[in-house]
């Protein structure tokens, strides 16, 4: 008897799992997309944030001038504009916004939303603290310094409802791309004055249920460190076009928790994978992973102030004695061993200078005055998230075994990691960097002098050289190849290790459609569809 | 009466045979002695293994192409996430582990008997004063102290491992031997005065329940004779009343010290404690948490020695407990 | 009894005083500040933005300006999630650590106390070891071992209760987190029961109920359990206050939306005004706990009336 009652408790429990929809099929059958988005932002106001969490969200309520396009990272499709010229140099550019363009509260969108939006990112009084991306139009420093005070001298203009014009200080091939990038978008001067002055930081404008945008969706609900909700907005442009009725984003940090939501049927694509979990899955449920190039570098950061890290021998030195191919192999799983400092992208392709070389490693360390290690300073490697735990042991263990030299790794909380290495008072840091937009630029810029994520003590002259003739440059072909250039003075001396090339390595449900790999992962949520 | 052992006429002979009973009654305990045993294998297997020059394969050696092997001949309990041996994983991490436990420990139950036995036998404003105390201490941002905490003794410590790298090091003799000797000591003298600090902070739990022992036990019928015997309240205090409140005493230190032994690895990760490749059970059982999925051995090995010294531990309290009582005498 | 209550009262503001202090100090001493991310704001814009909050100000003058706002009931805005009212933050996630402390409160207590008290009844008997075994589990495998396990077998295995989430309406979201935020608590509680139900056991009265012939039942429930409870007890207030203000490792696990994540978040990017608002509500519930367990301790043990 008591048997056959637990057999009779099963079976029921069965029934009841069964009967009961996983949240993705509930999500399918309703048209919502759920995503993780691994943290919470911090804000969605475009022009006071500066995270990729932040721009997964500001994607889907916002639309750049210029549109991001599904499949190809290059590719530029109408956006709010619906076209655009430039003169020969590439200093002035003109885009024609589109007569049907609103915001999602009905009202139309014009060129001089712009030029306000321009106004309060640069108004020195909004502190907006990207603002350097707006630093190519003309003026645009002085004024967001205080040096001038009169904006009609910045270097955007409405020349009437649909036309906007910009002058650049500087030739910016890339500027359409730039324009997808949310610092470019427009923000609703109707609604922030409603709300506070133009410069008032944090208003309640960018929350729900006041914020308004002109992207495909609109924000429905916000809970901190729960969900963020948005539904299909029915002002947009291309709304007819627009499969899915909303998107739910979850802000998962755990990554083991985010890959648990995934495989119980919570979430439609997770974020990312940790690498120790993406051999079980390519066994178990190989359809769901998704393991594609992304523009961003591991690398290992040198304080090049410190005595016996000052000399580019043992520097290079250091780099030789990286085994990338079996990091990459076996510990970074996924990642793809990393051939300089920027990955591929576009049409740039840098030398591929790095290699793993022992010999030679030995070599230039006793060049350096340390043969087979003797009398090398004991360094420390600072350290913050776990994930970056094994990648630098396993470092560690290669300058032991090839170079006879010995590291400490230092784990730090997050806040005291950050700040030591702002201030230089650390020896040997293990870092990442994940570009902005597809040009070089975004990851050589990073070395010059005085910018705040260098963070190296390093500073070479002909390299900012070469960065300044490639920014009044405006072949663009001759341009890359005297970025290459730039590049390869940074691989000569460097100040910094590259050790690996980012990869996304999520899991997606095929139900998901429209979804191509792209490079900076800014996949426009208005062409996905659910196809259960 | 059974309060008789604790009087004073026999307290000369009956202290030492107090002794000899417990032991006598803790030897009958089969738990007990089995824990015993068990205890004393896992801590030898931690301290003379690892210390013998060759015999367990170097704890930091890695071999990435023989990643997460299961158990064989060469490898005990298999390799881990970067092919090093789990097995002297395990033993050197448990040296770390055990030696954090009890000095942390030992610390933070001193304090915490001391504070609320006096808390709880003095009562009145003394016992308001310093039980406030404990609530403040309970509320304040245990994770910014202990963040404080390193940035004040990062310098202490560094001196300290330079004076005793000095210490052990032969003079005239190679770099490679220093930094082999501060290899060995680095994980001790950077964990000692850490942990110390640390027991000066965990005390809070031990100090109310002692306190609340004392006050049940202080109004008993043999404290009041003692008192009436005229004795002085230290004697009362440390003779009387506190043997008789043992049980829950020894029952919070063993569950004190799997708490410390964890709370190494958060520390750790915060750069507090052991410095990578070196490692405690406590790491070894965080990263083998987050790796159950793709390898669960490298979880099961340190848990399981982990969990049998804590319920060897255990046994031998609760053995201790009844050996300690003044009470089961005539049980 | 009154006077007493108002004592404990004064005394609990005078707690609150002190921690708010040590904690704003000790909190303006951490080597990071909230301006200080891994992507750098320019040095310009920092100082800018520093300035704005008013942190460029001497600490002393910080600290009156924020005394001052609580004296007011203003807990300030939030520097991580920039421009929320800390009261909001809180308002939002408390109701959730509240709801999972209780139910973990359940967890422990229905379990804790009934294990420790049939073990100590049936004191080194197999019933005993095996109590105390159980008791033991929940010690030795920590809530981030424990957590993840159970998600993995009932969340994604069997599919029978949501691996992760958090609905405030639906009890089945509650089961997972609560039994791992529960279990810790369940097995110290039971430990402590069954030594200080031993050590009541050993009393005299209780050898004269047993000559007497009364039923060991109730001599256990009747006469036992009031004193053999008094260590649990005093471990119990605090313990609860500690569920009820959020635990990051079972927010972290099963994504819930409560005071842990805010709270370490803070403390990660140094964010002064939510940090001061969680320690002092963390304060008030240790404060409020203490007491209460103080209370029962009295109730349970009447020779401490006579004071």
């Amino acid at each position: 008897m008591p048997r056959r009652f637990l057999f009779l408790a099963a079976a029921a429990l069965a029934l009841v799992s069964c009967s009961r929809e996983t949240q993705v099929e509930r999500a399918n059958r309703e048209g919502i997309l759920i995503l993780g988005n691994s943290g919470e932002p911090k804000s969605l106001d475009p022009q006071l944030v500066t995270g990729v969490i932040e721009s997964k969200i500001i994607n889907s309520l916002m639309e750049g001038l210029v549109a991001d396009d599904p499949e190809n990272d290059d590719g530029l499709p109408p956006g709010a504009a619906a076209s655009w010229e430039h003169n020969d140099d590439l200093t002035e550019w003109t885009f024609h916004l589109r007569p049907e363009g609103r915001w999602s509260d009905g009202v139309p969108l014009t060129a001089s939303d712009y030029v306000f939006s321009f106004h309060r990112m640069l108004h020195p009084d909004l502190i907006a603290p990207y603002v350097e991306m707006l630093y190519f139009i003309e003026n645009a420093e002085a004024f967001n310094k205080g040096e001038i005070s009169d904006f009609s001298k910045v270097g955007v203009w409405a020349d009437d409802d649909l036309t906007l014009r910009f002058k650049l200080r500087e030739p910016v091939p890339f500027l359409p791309s730039l324009t997808r990038h949310y610092t470019w978008f427009a923000v609703p001067r109707h609604v922030i004055l409603q709300h506070g002055k133009m410069t008032d930081r944090f208003t309640d404008w960018s929350e729900p249920p006041n914020m308004v945008g002109n992207g495909p969706f609109r924000l429905k609900s916000w809970k901190f460190h729960d969900s963020i909700e948005v539904e299909k907005n029915p002002h947009y442009w291309g709304a007819d076009q627009v499969a899915l009725n909303g998107i739910r984003f979850l802000p998962i940090e755990n990554p083991y928790t985010e890959a648990r939501a995934f495989f119980s049927g919570q979430l439609h694509s997770s974020y990312t994978l940790p690498p120790d979990l993406i051999d079980s899955v390519r066994k178990k449920s190989p359809k769901y992973l998704r393991q594609e190039p992304y523009v961003g570098t591991v690398f290992v950061r040198l304080n090049t102030t410190r005595k016996g890290l000052d000399d580019p021998r043992v520097r290079r030195a250091l780099g030789l004695a990286i085994d990338r191919a079996a990091l990459t192999e076996y510990v970074l799983e996924g990642y793809f061993p990393a051939t300089s400092l920027t990955p591929k992208m576009g049409q740039y392709e840098p030398d591929p200078v790095l290699r793993f070389d022992p010999e030679e490693a030995r070599r230039l360390l006793a060049e350096a005055g340390y043969p087979d290690g003797k009398g090398f300073p004991r360094f420390s490697v600072l350290i913050s998230r776990p994930a970056a735990r094994a990648s630098t042991e396993a470092l560690q263990a290669m300058w032991r075994e090839h170079l006879n030299i010995i590291v400490d790794i230092q784990n730090k909380d997050w806040g005291s990691y950050i700040s030591a290495q702002q201030s230089l008072d650390f020896d040997i840091a293990s870092a990442g960097w994940i570009g902005d937009y597809l040009d070089p630029t975004t990851f050589l810029n990073l070395w010059t002098q005085g910018n705040g994520n260098n963070n190296t003590g390093w500073s070479n002259p002909e390299f900012e050289n070469l960065l300044d003739q490639a920014a009044h440059e405006s072949d663009a072909a001759q341009r890359l190849e005297i970025l290459r250039k730039a590049e390869s003075v940074v691989m000569a001396e460097q100040p910094i290790l590259p050790v690996a090339y980012y990869s996304r390595n999520y899991l997606l449900r095929p139900e998901v459609k429209g979804w191509h790999p792209l490079l900076l992962d800014n996949h426009p949520f208005k062409t996905l569809r659910l196809d259960p | 009466m059974s309060t008789a052992a604790s009087s004073p006429a026999s307290r000369i002979e009956k202290g030492a045979s107090l002794w000899q009973d417990a032991w006598r009654r803790l030897s009958k305990n089969r738990a007990a002695m089995v824990s015993v045993g068990v205890l004393a294998v896992i801590l030898l297997a931690c301290i003379i293994l690892p210390a013998i020059p060759k015999f367990l394969q170097d704890p930091g050696m890695q071999s990435l192409e023989n990643k997460n092997l299961p158990p064989s001949a060469a490898h005990w309990f298999g390799t881990d996430h970067l092919g090093r041996d789990l097995f002297s994983r395990i033993l050197f991490g448990g040296r770390v582990s055990i030696m954090v436990g009890l000095i942390t420990t030992m610390v933070s139950v001193t304090i915490g008997i001391t504070w609320g036995a006096i808390s709880g036998y003095v009562g009145g404003r003394t016992d308001a004063f310093m039980m406030r105390t404990v609530d403040t201490l309970y509320a304040l941002p245990f994770l910014v102290i202990v963040i404080l905490l390193g940035a004040v003794l990062e310098p202490i410590t560094g001196h300290v491992t330079e004076f005793t790298v000095r210490l052990f090091t032969p003079s005239g003799s190679s770099a490679a031997k220093a930094n082999e000797v501060r290899t060995a000591v680095e994980p001790f003298t950077t964990l000692v005065p850490l942990f110390i600090a640390i027991g000066a902070l965990s005390w809070l739990n031990v100090s109310r329940i002692v306190r609340a022992q004392v006050q049940s036990v202080a109004k008993l019928e043999f404290v009041e004779a003692a008192r009436s015997l005229g004795l002085g309240h230290l004697r009362i205090l440390f003779r009387h009343i506190l043997p008789n409140t043992l049980g829950p005493i020894i029952v919070y230190t063993t569950l004190t010290i799997p708490g410390v032994m964890l709370f190494e690895a958060t520390l750790s990760f915060l750069g507090l404690g052991v410095k990578p490749p070196n490692s405690s059970w406590g790491i070894l059982i965080e990263e083998g948490a987050n790796r159950m999925l793709s390898n669960p051995l490298l979880l099961f090995f340190p848990a399981l020695f982990f969990s049998t010294t804590l319920f060897a531990l255990n046994f031998l309290g609760d053995g201790l407990r009844d050996a300690l009582d003044p009470k089961s005498s005539k049980d | 009894m009154l006077r007493a209550i108002l004592q404990r009262l004064l005394q609990g503001v005078l707690v609150l005083f002190v921690l708010f202090t040590v904690t704003f100090f000790l909190v303006k001493k951490l080597p990071y500040g909230p301006f200080q991310q891994e992507k750098a704001i320019p040095d310009h814009i920092r100082a800018k933005v520093e300035a704005y909050y008013g942190l460029d100000q001497p600490t002393s003058v910080q600290y009156f300006k924020r005394l001052g706002n609580y004296l007011h009931g203003d807990t300030g805005l939030s520097l991580r999630l920039e421009g929320q009212p800390v009261s909001a933050i809180i308002a939002q996630a408390f109701p959730t650590s509240l709801q999972l402390g209780l139910a973990a409160m359940v967890v422990s207590l229905g379990v804790g106390i009934p294990l420790g008290t049939l073990a100590a009844a049936k004191k080194n008997s197999m019933i005993d070891f095996g109590a105390m075994g159980l008791a033991m589990i929940g010690i030795c495998l920590p809530a981030f071992v424990i957590g993840p396990i159970l998600a993995e077998i009932f969340g994604r295995g069997l599919q029978l209760l949501p691996a992760i989430g958090w609905e405030p309406a639906d009890p089945r979201s509650w089961i997972l987190p609560a039994i791992t935020l529960g279990l810790a608590t369940a097995a110290y509680l039971s430990r402590l029961t069954r030594a200080g139900m031993l050590d009541t056991l050993s009393q005299d009265f209780v050898r004269t109920a047993k000559a007497k012939g009364v039923p060991g039942t109730t001599i256990l429930l009747r006469h036992c359990l009031r004193g053999g409870l008094i260590p649990a007890v005093a471990y119990v207030g605090p313990a609860f206050a500690g569920l009820i203000s959020g635990s990051v490792v079972i927010e972290s696990i099963f994504q819930i939306p409560g005071l842990g994540q805010h709270f370490i978040k803070a403390i990660e990017t140094g964010d002064e005004p939510v940090i001061l608002a969680s320690v002092m509500l963390f304060g008030t519930l240790i404060i409020l706990a203490n007491f209460l367990t103080d209370l029962v301790s009295v109730w349970l043990n009447p020779r401490l009336r006579t004071r």
